[in-house]
C-alpha cells in the first residue's frame, strides 16, 4: 500500500465522518490560528516599534562630552573626524540647547527650548519645511540671529500663519524666522511642532557656553551604528583619556534590548499557544482510539485478506496525520487572516510571519503523526479473529 | 509422471493439531489432534455443531490463528509457527475467504472491495483492477462494479466477496458458512458457484453446520468435542450419519 492510496483512504474516512473530523480539527485550527495571531501581531509590534524609532533616527548616534581645561574636543574635531571616516558617517551636527523666553508684542512662552545645530540637522532628523529655509552655513558662520520655528510656537506668538520674515525676541535678541517647520503633531504643546532652530554657534554664544559638549552623528544606517560607536569612542578616547568624560548613545542598542525583548515575548506567548496544540494533539488521539474501536471489524477484513501490521499502521497514521494537517491548514488560513484584520484594528501592520506558518504546521502534521501512533499500533496489533467477529 | 507426483502432494496437511485455550482456570481443548490431508482440487466440507471446533480448525487452515502444538503445513509451507506479517502475507497470497457476513467494507465501492487483496499484495493500480474486473467478471457482477456494498442484494455480496476471494488468485478458497445469511434460492446459487470453482480445479473448504450444505461437498469431515469423527466421501458420511446416535452426538 502506498502513501498516495493511504492518502485517499484518510480522505475518505475524514469526508464520511464530517462532524466528528470538524470538530476534532478545531482543536488544531485553533491551536495553529492563534500561534500564527501571536507570533504575527508581536511582528508586527516589534515593527511598529523599529519604525517609531527609526523616525526618531535609528541611524543616529549621541555623544556628550565632558571638556576638561587640559583635555578638550570641540566641533572642529567632530567635522574632521566625520570627514575622515566616510565610509561610517554621513554628517555630525554640535547640538546646544538652551531655554529662552520668546517674545513676538506681548505674546509669549516662556522656558521654550531653542535648539542651536549646524545646517546638517535638516536633513539628519528628516527635518521638512512647510515655508522658507533652514539654517544655512553662513547663518552659523556669522551667528546670525535666524531662526526656523515649528507651527505651535506660530499659534501662540502670531495671528496668522505667514511669519517668514517676521522677527520674533528670543532672550530679548531680536531674531528673524527665515523657516516653518511642517505641521506634524496639530501643533501641541510639547510635540514636534513646538521647536525653534537656531545656529548652534549663535545659541552657544547666547547661552555662555565655552566648548560644545553635545553632538549627534548620522550613520548610514543601522547597520553603521555599532561600528560608529566604536570609531567615536576610540577617536574620543584619544582626545580625553578618560572614559567617564565620553558618554556615547544611539536608539539601535536601545532598540537591540527591545527587540530581544519582544521576540522573548513573542517566543512565550507562542509557546502557550502552542500548548493548544499540545491539547488538539490529545483530541486527534482520542478520536482516533474511537475511530479504531469502531472499525475493529474493517481492520479484521483487511487483516484477512492480507494487510500487514505496517499496512494497518500507516492507514492510520496518515489519517490521524492528514486530519491534523487539515486542521493545521485551515487554522494557517484562519490564523493568517485573522492577523491581518487584528492588526487593521488595532493600527498595526502585522502579517503572518512564514517561519510561524512552516513552524505550526510541521508541528500540526508532527503531533498527527506522534497522537497518531498510538491508536495506529493498537489498531495494528489487533488480533484478525477476534477483529473479524466483532460487529 | 512428474505431474502425477505433484498432483499427490497434499495442500492442506494438519498434523496432531491442538489448540488449547485458556480462560481462566479453564482450559478448553478446541483441537484435540486433527490429522488431515486435503489434496488440490478437492472440494472439503468440514461441519461440525458450534463448540465441535470446527471455527477453531477454520481459523488454522485460513493463517488466521496457529495452533498450540502440531503442524499445519500448507502448500508445502509450514505456517505452524508463523509470525503475525508472516501469516498475512500466506493469507494474501494463498487463501481466498467468504465470510457468512460478506464481510465487504461499505465505504469502498465493489471493485476497490474487490482490489483489496491485490492492493495489500501491492500489485500495481492497472493490474488490480484488471484483475478484479476480470472475478467480478466470473461471478457475473461486473457491471455493478462502481456500485456500493449497501446498494446490493444480500447474494450480489456474497458474490462480490466471491470475487474478492478469487482475485488474488489463491491455492485454496475458505468459505465460512457462505449461506447462512442467505435464502435457500440463493444459497443454491452461491452453493453452485462454488462447486464450479472446484469443477475449474479450485480447492475448496466449506465450514458449516448445516447438513445440506455439507452434502455438496465431495467430501464430508465431520467434527465432534475438537476431533474428527468422520473423514470420507460424502455418500459414505450419509450413511455414517443415519446411524449417529444423536442423543450422542447431537
Amino acid at each position: 500500500m502506498n502513501l498516495f492510496q493511504g492518502f485517499r483512504l484518510a480522505f475518505k474516512s475524514i469526508v464520511s465522518n464530517k462532524m466528528r473530523s470538524i470538530l476534532t480539527m478545531l482543536g488544531m485550527i485553533i491551536g495553529v490560528g492563534s500561534v500564527i495571531i501571536i507570533v504575527g501581531l508581536m511582528q508586527g509590534v516589534t515593527n511598529y516599534i523599529v519604525d517609531s524609532f527609526s523616525d526618531m533616527g535609528i541611524n543616529m548616534i549621541s555623544v556628550r562630552v565632558t571638556n576638561t581645561g587640559t583635555r578638550h574636543v570641540d566641533e572642529a574635531d567632530m567635522f574632521e573626524f566625520v570627514s575622515n571616516n566616510p565610509d561610517v558617517f554621513d554628517s555630525v551636527t554640535p547640538l546646544v540647547t538652551s531655554s529662552f523666553t520668546i517674545k513676538n508684542g506681548t505674546a509669549s512662552i516662556e522656558n521654550e527650548t531653542i535648539t542651536g545645530t549646524a545646517e546638517t540637522y535638516e536633513k539628519m532628523n528628516n527635518l521638512t519645511l512647510s515655508t522658507g529655509r533652514y539654517i544655512n552655513y553662513a547663518d552659523i558662520k556669522n551667528r546670525k540671529a535666524v531662526c526656523v520655528v515649528g507651527t505651535y510656537v506660530v499659534s501662540e506668538l502670531f495671528e496668522t500663519n505667514n511669519v517668514l520674515g517676521k522677527t520674533i525676541k528670543i532672550n530679548g535678541e531680536p531674531f528673524t524666522i527665515v523657516g516653518i517647520i511642517e505641521e506634524s503633531e496639530d501643533s501641541e504643546e510639547g510635540s514636534a511642532d513646538d521647536c525653534v532652530y537656531a545656529p548652534y554657534t549663535k545659541i552657544a554664544r547666547m547661552s555662555y557656553t565655552g566648548t560644545i559638549s553635545n553632538y549627534s552623528f548620522a550613520t548610514y544606517g543601522r547597520e553603521y551604528v555599532e561600528d560608529g560607536e566604536k570609531l567615536l569612542d576610540d577617536f574620543l578616547y584619544e582626545k580625553l583619556l578618560d572614559e567617564d568624560l565620553i558618554k556615547i548613545s544611539s536608539m539601535t542598542s536601545l532598540l537591540t534590548t527591545i527587540d530581544k525583548m519582544t521576540s522573548t515575548l513573542s517566543a512565550v506567548l507562542g509557546g502557550i499557544a502552542g500548548i493548544s496544540l499540545l491539547v488538539a494533539g490529545i483530541g486527534i488521539m482520542n478520536i482516533m482510539l474511537v475511530s479504531v474501536t469502531e472499525r475493529t471489524q474493517e481492520i479484521g477484513i483487511r487483516k484477512s485478506l492480507g494487510a500487514r501490521r505496517k499496512d494497518i499502521l500507516s492507514q492510520f497514521i496518515i489519517e490521524a496525520g492528514s486530519i491534523s494537517a487539515f486542521g493545521g491548514t485551515i487554522g494557517i488560513l484562519f490564523g493568517a487572516s485573522l492577523v491581518i484584520f487584528i492588526g487593521n484594528i488595532v493600527g498595526v501592520n502585522a502579517a503572518p510571519t512564514v517561519g510561524s506558518i512552516i513552524l505550526s504546521f510541521s508541528i500540526s502534521v508532527g503531533i498527527g503523526l506522534i497522537f497518531g501512533y498510538m491508536p495506529a499500533k493498537k489498531a495494528a496489533g489487533l488480533n484478525p479473529i477476534d477483529a473479524l467477529r466483532s460487529e | 509422471m512428474e505431474q502425477g507426483k505433484i498432483e499427490e502432494k497434499p495442500l492442506i496437511e494438519l498434523i496432531d493439531l491442538c489448540k488449547i485455550y485458556v480462560t481462566g482456570d479453564e482450559e478448553v481443548r478446541a483441537n484435540d489432534g486433527i490429522n488431515l490431508k486435503i489434496m488440490n482440487g478437492e472440494f472439503v466440507a468440514i461441519i461440525g455443531k458450534s463448540g465441535s471446533g470446527k471455527s477453531t480448525t477454520m481459523n488454522i487452515i485460513g493463517a488466521l490463528d496457529v495452533p498450540t502444538s502440531g503442524k499445519y503445513i500448507l502448500g508445502g509451507i509450514d505456517v505452524s509457527q508463523m509470525k503475525d506479517d508472516e501469516l498475512a502475507s500466506i493469507r494474501n497470497k494463498m487463501i481466498g475467504f467468504i465470510f457468512q457476513q460478506y464481510h465487504l467494507l461499505p465505504k469502498l465501492n465493489i471493485l476497490e472491495n474487490v482490489e483489496l487483496p491485490l492492493l495489500y499484495a501491492g500489485k500495481g493500480k492497472a493490474a488490480r483492477k484488471e484483475a478484479a474486473m476480470a472475478a467480478l467478471d466470473q461471478v457475473g457482477i461486473k457491471h455493478k462494479w462502481h456500485n456500493f456494498p449497501n446498494q446490493l442484494s444480500g447474494g450480489q455480496q456474497q458474490r462480490v466477496s466471491i470475487a474478492r476471494a478469487l482475485a488474488g488468485n489463491p491455492s485454496l478458497i475458505l468459505a465460512d458458512e457462505p449461506t447462512g445469511a442467505l435464502d435457500s434460492k440463493t444459497s443454491k446459487e452461491v452453493l453452485a458457484f462454488l462447486k464450479k470453482l472446484h469443477d475449474g480445479g479450485t480447492t475448496v473448504v466449506l465450514i458449516t453446520h448445516d447438513h445440506s450444505v455439507a452434502l455438496q461437498a465431495n467430501r464430508i469431515v465431520r467434527l465432534y468435542d475438537g476431533k474428527i469423527i468422520f473423514d470420507g466421501p460424502t455418500d459414505e458420511y450419509i450413511e455414517f450419519e443415519s446411524k449417529l446416535d444423536n442423543n450422542l452426538y447431537g
